[in-house]
């Protein structure tokens, strides 16, 4: 993954390609369009908000005694339940799990946390081959790239890069750009796989504290193929993934894909509750900062996110910068959240790659506060010192200037001046303003100068 | 100290200090759904398709017409024998991959969503549900549900192994948006709503 370049570089890069971006901002605007007339068909959406709301507000404010909850009734269902602190240990934990069974090969199913953790990169440097099953997340793994969105993980690439990995990995046509065909190819490709791994992963979901069970959704069935036909199936979920009882998956199994695709709901709500015979189901609980994240009040609410992808599809920013530019499992405003709880220092650009319009909170099904977020944490950031010298220097230069109208008056004047008669000065690419923008016509006078004159006079008009 | 014990104390002292209360789900069930009608609509929507049967005699004659019965069928409806394979339930799940058709029965269905509920002991076995080519449960039109939070009414805390919703065949639009049927699973759902 990059991550030696800020997110406004790598913005900049991909914003080299017109075409492509006006693309890539299109079909997430479709995407984002299909949750409008989705949410607007139920006419309590709201109340359904607020509900998963507080029972999120809930879980957040019990989660210590949810989790004793959960794991006891999971082993109670024959579940081995394992607990891992970080992502290092997560990662050691599932392979120990495919050690102890002497597997070298496994399927895997979409979890956003295994990126998070880096799983792939573990396993593979360990002799173990993984192999993506999700049709995107299959797709981006051929390329060596990750995943940019974490319901859509190839919503970066058209039809034809598609067809060109394929052709170049799975011996496809060269040149057929049809997804019908694409999907086929795949479908075959993926069948094998799924029909000779002994060991499955899949990420979770929802899980249910009253039951020990797990949820996991999925469109294509690749989790249910891979945990149905394998030994032994590893699920890993942040322990945020909790939900109080069976009930409460009712609200959500409503919000999540209306919210994701559009969609009434994903093709298969799967319910593991225990192994089948002679086989075993293993969870691990993973915290990797969660902890952190529950402690800090102002952004604790981040942990209620369900993972939808609504706040990405309708982010402005993300939309034109793409999913690789914010260097971080989990992109846009949720992302840009919870990155900076994971690594201050490298993530401090994520909080500044929004507009902070509001639509993502807008659009949150669980109603997190995102972009008053994204706001607290620059202040936090800036606080701590995490952002560029040179806007750190800026901002203190410009707090000297307006706090003192003589200065004031004097930078106005040397402004205009400069904007006028020295227009080179300004007009460069050193001026970070410049850089996207037009500079304004200069007036005659600044408005101090104009109230001097004008602003008396006017006030006694009035009065009289 | 173990990783578990370290979690959890840190949980305890960063979880806020009052416990939240959980909300009241009653007012989420108001409905005037047509239930079988919106669950017909939303069925077509999302790729699935639905025949309207009396019995399983007329299931049989809607396979025998539009399945190829040379090739592997199976069911766990002994009402359905006469073309279908019964015996498969201690087969080794892999050897389901070559199935051309499944035949199951649902719980009930949500009309919201055209979501079926089956558990594992209406599967045969947990993969049956996703490995054949083609995909039919049986579902008696008086067991439609309206929403998602009468369905959980319905299971209540029925026990099994596995459940799961299943809405639609398997489906993907990973490249470019272009919505393709038959993913992984099945390529194709057919309901038999039942009278």
């Amino acid at each position: 993954m990059k991550n030696n370049i800020s997110h406004s570089e790598a913005a900049e890069i991909f914003n080299k390609d017109v075409e492509r971006v006006n693309w890539h901002d299109e079909t997430l605007w479709f995407v984002r369009e299909k949750r409008d007339r989705s949410a607007h068909q139920i006419p309590e959406w709201e109340l359904l908000r607020e509900t998963a709301s507080q029972i999120k507000l809930n879980v957040l404010s019990n989660i210590h005694d949810y989790l004793v909850e959960f794991e006891a009734n999971a082993q109670k269902n024959g579940i081995i339940v394992h607990w891992a602190a970080n992502a290092e240990e997560h990662n050691v934990i599932v392979h120990s799990i495919l050690e102890k069974h002497n597997v070298k090969q496994m399927v895997k199913s979409k979890s956003m946390l295994t990126e998070e953790c880096h799983l792939n990169d573990y396993l593979t440097e360990r002799g173990i081959d993984v192999i993506d099953s999700d049709l995107g997340e299959r797709i981006v793994q051929l390329r060596k790239e990750p995943p940019s969105h974490i319901v859509l993980p190839a919503i970066h690439l058209k039809k034809e890069d598609v067809s060109e990995t394929f052709y170049e990995h799975l011996g496809t046509e060269k040149g057929n750009i049809d997804p019908q065909y694409l999907t086929e190819s795949a479908r075959h490709h993926l069948r094998d796989i799924f029909l000779t791994r002994k060991a499955a992963l899949t990420g979770v979901n929802f899980a249910v504290a009253e039951t020990g069970e797990f949820v996991v959704c999925t469109n294509e069935g690749n989790a249910d193929m891979g945990a149905h036909l394998a030994d032994v199936h590893i699920a890993c979920m942040g322990f945020e993934k909790l939900i109080p009882q069976r009930k409460h998956l009712g609200v959500f199994l409503r919000l999540l894909a209306r919210s994701a695709t559009g969609q009434p709901i994903t093709t298969f709500s799967s319910h593991f509750k225990k192994p089948r015979e002679g086989k075993e189901i293993h969870i691990v609980i993973v915290d990797n900062g969660r902890s952190v994240q529950l402690g800090r009040e102002d952004f604790r609410n981040s942990l209620k996110c369900i993972r939808c992808g609504a706040c990405m599809n309708t982010c402005p920013v993300y939309r034109r910068s793409g999913g690789h530019s914010y260097h971080n499992a989990v992109a846009g405003p949720i992302g840009s959240i919870l990155a900076p709880n994971l690594d201050m220092k490298k993530n401090a650009d994520l909080p500044f790659a929004s507009t902070l319009c509001g639509s993502c909170t807008n659009v949150c099904p669980v109603k997190i506060d995102i972009h008053d977020q994204l706001y607290k944490w620059r202040q936090v950031l800036v606080q701590e010192g995490y952002t560029p010298k040179v806007k750190t220097i800026a901002m203190k230069t410009m707090a000297t200037v307006l706090a003192n109208p003589m200065v004031f008056d004097i930078a106005g004047k040397t402004g205009r001046f400069a904007m006028k008669n020295l227009s080179g000065l300004v007009n460069n690419k050193l001026n970070k303003w410049y850089d996207q923008r037009e500079m304004p016509e200069v007036p005659e006078e600044s408005f101090r100068e104009w109230y001097k004159k004008n602003g008396k006079a006017t006030k006694r008009k009035n009065d009289e | 100290m173990s990783s578990k014990e370290a979690i959890l104390q840190k949980i305890k002292q960063n979880q806020p200090k009052e416990v939240n209360e959980l909300p009241n789900l009653e007012p989420l069930k108001e409905t005037n759904l047509d239930v079988l009608d919106q669950y017909k609509t939303v069925l077509k929507s999302i790729g699935g398709d639905f025949v309207e049967v009396s019995n399983y005699v007329e299931i049989i004659d809607f396979v025998r017409q539009n399945f190829d019965t040379n090739k592997r069928i199976l069911t766990t409806l002994t009402e359905l024998s006469e073309v279908a394979n019964l015996d498969w339930s201690d087969d080794d799940p892999h050897s389901l991959e070559d199935a051309e058709l499944i035949l199951v029965k649902a719980h009930f269905g949500v009309a919201e969503n055209s979501a079926l509920w089956v558990t594992d002991d209406l599967m045969g076995q947990r993969v049956s549900t996703f490995i054949p080519q083609y995909l039919a449960i049986a579902v008696n039109k008086n067991d439609i549900v309206a929403k998602m939070h009468h369905a959980y009414d319905r299971i209540g805390n029925q026990e099994y192994g596995f459940g799961t919703f299943i809405a639609g065949p398997s489906k993907t639009a990973d490249i470019e948006q272009s919505l393709v049927l038959g993913a992984h699973g099945a390529r194709g759902l057919t309901v038999f709503l039942m009278d």
